[in-house]
């Protein structure tokens, strides 16, 4: 391996919590980046990777541990690292050619030396004849394309892309995906490494050399993969679809089989009042138990194969899969998802029953619910502000992930009618009103 | 590539094209109004009792060009103001602590007291010569325009999308690149639309601006203001006749050359990328846009300004000196001491300046009085939305309608009101109708229109489904206008509410005293006060009541129409 573009060493995280505390988002972080290579890091919403990506722009500084660029340690946005982002991020008071033109006006180049360069970048990045035009006159997957023109311009050593495929439509994800990969093994691009944040599992193993598997809360880096296979990769190929496979077992993994683990098992078994719970609508938990107990799975499923099937990325799927499991209405492990007993019951019942087994299933597995239920109960109105339990989790958790656990736990509580929510007052109820 | 040339070297077939004519005509245009409406600048002031404003016709379109361009400078001021004071307070929280409550104090500050406290400093700026009264009209103009505008610049700063923010730092954008390129950029659609309100709401101070009167103190400077003001002093129904067209001409002119132009130019600054959306277009800015001439006369600027965004050694920086941001820096906390100890060292001034010959009573009075005008204003606003809010709903839920109405209440609210109040003075003594209820409706003439035309903008909002939901479910009478028209223009309504209550209490001072030649009226109530006050040039008493003023349009804006702007925004406001 030639010498190291990038080098992080326990990179650690954290941001203050409203009761002053920390809030750890990245822990333990060591990573080298060599010449020549992609390397993708890979995990669920808020397992710290675009975090991360920001620290190694210098856009943030992290708050314990050294990144080191060429040797120099990076404290502020450095010179030869560049940033392709999710939204685009185009200033669309600005043509193409003047997007592109921005970081090199920056650097302080003369006219003509900047107008040579963006051109050949707008032409090698496949937007001849769209300099003049404005970002809104074009599609998404052109826009896309200005932002990594914008970024290849300045000629950096290091690419840092931000899930940017995430918000292109599949086609056009793919072609943009091809062209990347197409000009990078022609060595056409002027980069020598690249960073590849994503949550998507295919693209992944597409596109990159390595690829760091990331877990959440705090984030930190649960496994490294090589993917070995040679360019152009062929989706449909065998080991192509074993590395899949491995990354979704490696993903899923139980707690209790590798310790320390495991996106999905390590938040959810034996949950507290403190767990974090995702937001997924109770609608989209039956639909997957429904979906789970047809044909042709009856009962049990392949995560990828389930993912495939049902158009749903990483993201979507997990944590429709872990509130299931949280519920005990099904089991995840190994890449697979099982309906339990109960599960298979629900899917079976009527709209109202379906209701009372889930009421059953959140106040008995789910101690957040089950606590608001009982102060609820005891008080003698049976009435509770929200704040009262924001206070509470605000304690574990920072205020955005309170918020969204309490909005969970009520969405939840609703369809299962244990406990209702005025949002104009603010308040927990046991009363619905009728 | 092609190489740069500095003058135009294709097409040798025509020398100008037709665009270049216009265009050079547009510029000799602009260069002769500024010749015209600057010549007696620096004339003794003596001059101006010499040849005083007359009311003959001719001299009008000398008095418009002078006005105008006192507009035109304290907007070019605004603007100044409006890119430092809202840039230092969005960047610098330090001084965003400091820089944004007094904001909010200094809007709620009646115009026209600016004026009274201010002329005799700006005298003596420049003794003997017009130009200091010129500087305290100016001022005036510039204390009516520039709050909203630096209110407007802040808040877009605060909301520049943080990938935005991102790219500009992984560019590395110095900070003078950042703030043309990514700052000014986004916030320009906003600050259009807020100078416009600004040029339109600066009409009604021109009047009092031009023909300033504190205690001895009397300047009247040459310009559509002094003129009607004139009018009004020899009740000559007909000069004001004049002077109305007059404003009407020029209101109409700087919008097609001015703002029209800056709305069409400005439309590439909107964020929200949606296509389909159609683009606003300016003829002016089409000529200028097509000359060959203008493209070569402004290529040079357009390079010079680039250039200045080129780092300078020191900001290609090394790291190190770089990360010396972290931490509170000393000098802000230091900054933040002097801040303090000069707000301390102010307070006492103005405390010790006012308390002079103020007696406990005379406190009680202003209070009393002020609670007078809020009745007014109250009562005013509530009538104004009652008949414009049903109004407003029906023109904005049909569409030709909305295209038809919506322009004529913008410039409704550009229309200086106060040019009619000797119309209504006339019928008030004509008729012996109570000053103190029959004033009052002048405070809204001029501000009820914010109402109508927001709550038409809100209506034409409302989706077509909704609207559809309510045919198909045939919702109708009052159940329709209480569960669909009304919630939907709820936001719209508090905003333009918010405004039309401002500009009336500012409007008191003018309204509650209203004079036609002889005729003089008064009501009962702070503005008059103020206004009885400059006239007896009793400065403690005028600061006084600009206080007390600012105290009550302060409490009413923290206690009642914010709470109620953030209900409405969080609950009504549709996508």
């Amino acid at each position: 391996m030639s010498t190291a573009l990038l080098e992080i060493h326990d990179l650690q995280q954290s941001f203050p919590k409203a009761d002053g505390g920390e809030h750890l988002v990245l822990d333990g972080i060591n990573l080298a980046l060599a010449q020549g290579q992609i390397v993708g890091l890979l995990g669920r919403t808020g397992s710290g990777k675009s975090t991360l990506l920001r620290l190694i722009a210098g856009l943030t500084e992290p708050s314990s541990g050294t990144i080191t660029y060429l040797g120099q340690p990076v404290l502020a946005p450095a010179p030869g690292i560049a940033m392709v982002f999710q939204g685009f991020a185009l200033f669309p008071w600005l043509t193409v050619l003047e997007n592109v033109q921005l970081g090199l006006e920056a650097l302080g180049l003369p006219e003509a030396e900047i107008r040579k360069r963006a051109l050949a970048a707008i032409d090698l990045i496949g937007l001849d004849g769209y300099e003049s035009a404005y970002p809104r006159e074009l599609s998404g997957g052109m826009r896309q394309r200005v932002g990594f023109a914008r970024a290849l311009v300045v000629h950096p050593n290091i690419l840092l892309m931000d899930e940017p495929f995430s918000a292109l439509d599949v086609l056009t994800a793919e072609t943009l995906r091809t062209d990347f990969l197409e000009l990078w093994g022609e060595g056409k691009l002027p980069i020598k490494g690249v960073l590849l944040v994503t949550h998507n599992i295919e693209e992944a193993v597409l596109m990159c050399d390595r690829i760091l598997l990331f877990s959440t809360n705090p984030g930190h880096i649960i496994r490294e993969i090589t993917v070995d296979l040679r360019q152009p990769r062929n989706r449909l190929d065998p080991q192509f679809r074993d590395l899949v496979e491995n990354i979704y077992v490696a993903m899923t993994a139980r707690a209790s089989a590798t310790p320390q683990v495991g996106a999905v098992t390590e938040r959810t078994t034996g949950a507290t009042i403190d767990t974090m719970l995702p937001r997924v609508s109770a609608n989209l938990l039956s639909g997957l138990v429904e979906a789970l107990a047809a044909a042709p799975y009856n009962g049990k499923a392949d995560l990828p194969v389930l993912g495939d099937e049902l158009h749903m990325e990483v993201d979507d799927l997990f944590p429709v899969a872990e509130s299931l499991q949280m519920l005990r209405l099904a089991e995840v492990e190994g890449g697979d998802i099982k309906l339990t007993d109960t599960g298979k019951q629900f899917a079976e019942l009527s709209i109202d029953d379906r209701k009372k087994l889930f009421q059953r299933q959140l106040l008995s597995s789910v101690p957040l619910a089950a606590h608001i239920r009982r102060v609820l109960q005891e008080r003698a109105n049976h009435v509770a502000p929200k704040s009262r339990f924001f206070d509470e989790l605000e304690d574990h958790m920072s205020s955005e992930a309170a918020e969204g656990t309490l909005r969970a736990v009520t969405a939840w509580g609703r369809y299962a009618e244990a406990f209702a929510y005025d949002d104009d007052s603010g308040t927990f109820s046991l009363e619905n009103p009728s | 590539m092609r190489v740069f040339v500095p003058i135009s070297v294709g097409g040798w077939a025509r020398l100008f094209s037709r665009w270049d004519i216009l265009a050079v005509l547009l510029i000799l245009g602009f260069l002769v109004f500024l010749a015209t409406a600057s010549r007696n600048l620096f004339q003794p002031l003596a001059e101006l009792q010499r040849s005083p404003p007359s009311l003959d016709p001719s001299n009008l379109p000398e008095y418009a060009a002078r006005t105008t361009l006192r507009m035109l400078v304290a907007m070019a001021l605004s603007l100044l103001f409006t890119f430092t004071y809202a840039t230092l307070a969005a960047k610098n929280k330090m001084a965003e602590r400091i820089l944004v409550p007094l904001l909010d104090i200094l809007q709620s500050v009646p115009i026209l007291g600016f004026i009274s406290v201010t002329v005799v400093f700006f005298m003596a700026l420049a003794p003997g010569k017009v130009l200091g009264a010129e500087f305290a009209a100016i001022f005036a103009i510039f204390t009516s325009q520039a709050w909203n505008m630096a209110f407007s610049f802040y808040q877009s700063l605060r909301t520049v999308p943080t990938e935005l923010i991102e790219a500009s730092r992984n560019f590395r954008l110095s900070p003078w690149m950042n703030f043309w390129r990514v700052d000014v950029p986004f916030a320009m659609p906003q600050l259009i639309w807020n100078m416009m309100m600004s040029m339109s709401g600066s009409w009604f101070f021109v009047v009092a601006s031009e023909a300033i009167s504190v205690g001895n103190t009397t300047v009247t400077l040459p310009g559509v203001g002094s003129y009607i003001a004139l009018a009004i002093q020899q009740q000559n129904l007909v000069a004001v006749g004049w002077a109305i067209g007059t404003m009407l001409i020029v209101i109409l002119i700087y919008d097609q050359v001015l703002f029209r132009p800056l709305v069409a130019w400005a439309d590439r600054f909107r964020f929200e990328q949606e296509p389909g959306i159609i683009a606003p277009r300016s003829w002016v800015l089409d000529i200028l846009r097509r000359s060959r001439i203008i493209d070569r006369l402004t290529r040079p600027v357009a390079l010079l300004w680039r250039k200045s965004f080129r780092p300078k050694k020191a900001d290609v920086a090394p790291p190190a000196e770089q990360a010396q941001r972290r931490g509170p820096s000393r000098i802000t906390f230091q900054l933040g001491l002097i801040a303090i100890a000069l707000g301390a060292i102010l307070l006492w001034q103005i405390g010790s300046f006012a308390i002079e010959g103020i007696t406990p009573a005379d406190v009680g009075t202003t209070l009393l009085l002020g609670f007078a005008t809020f009745i007014r204003v109250a009562v005013l606003i509530a009538l104004a939305s009652v008949i414009w809010v049903p109004i407003g709903v029906w023109v904005g839920t049909r569409p030709h309608a909305a295209l038809l109405v919506q322009p004529i209440a913008q410039f409704l609210a550009a229309f200086p009101a106060n040019v009619l109040f000797p119309i209504a003075v006339s019928g008030i003594v004509a008729w012996k109708l109570n000053p103190n209820i029959w004033l009052s409706p002048l405070m809204v003439l001029g501000t009820q229109w914010y109402i109508l035309f927001n709550v038409i903008a809100g209506a034409v909002a409302i989706p077509a489904e909704l609207r559809a939901v309510g045919a198909n479910f045939r919702v109708g009478g009052w159940l329709w206008w209480r569960r669909i028209a009304l919630p939907a223009v709820l936001p719209y309504y508090v905003t333009g509410a918010i405004t039309a209550s401002g500009g009336s209490w500012n409007a008191s001072i003018v309204a509650e005293v209203a004079s036609w030649g002889d005729e003089h009226l008064q009501a009962d109530g702070l503005g008059a006060y103020i206004a009885q006050q400059t006239d007896a040039g009793d400065f403690h008493r005028i600061v006084l009541g600009i206080a007390v003023m600012s105290l009550y349009v302060v409490i009413i804006n923290r206690v009642f129409w914010r709470p109620l702007y953030l209900y409405a925004e969080r609950k009504f406001r549709l996508g």
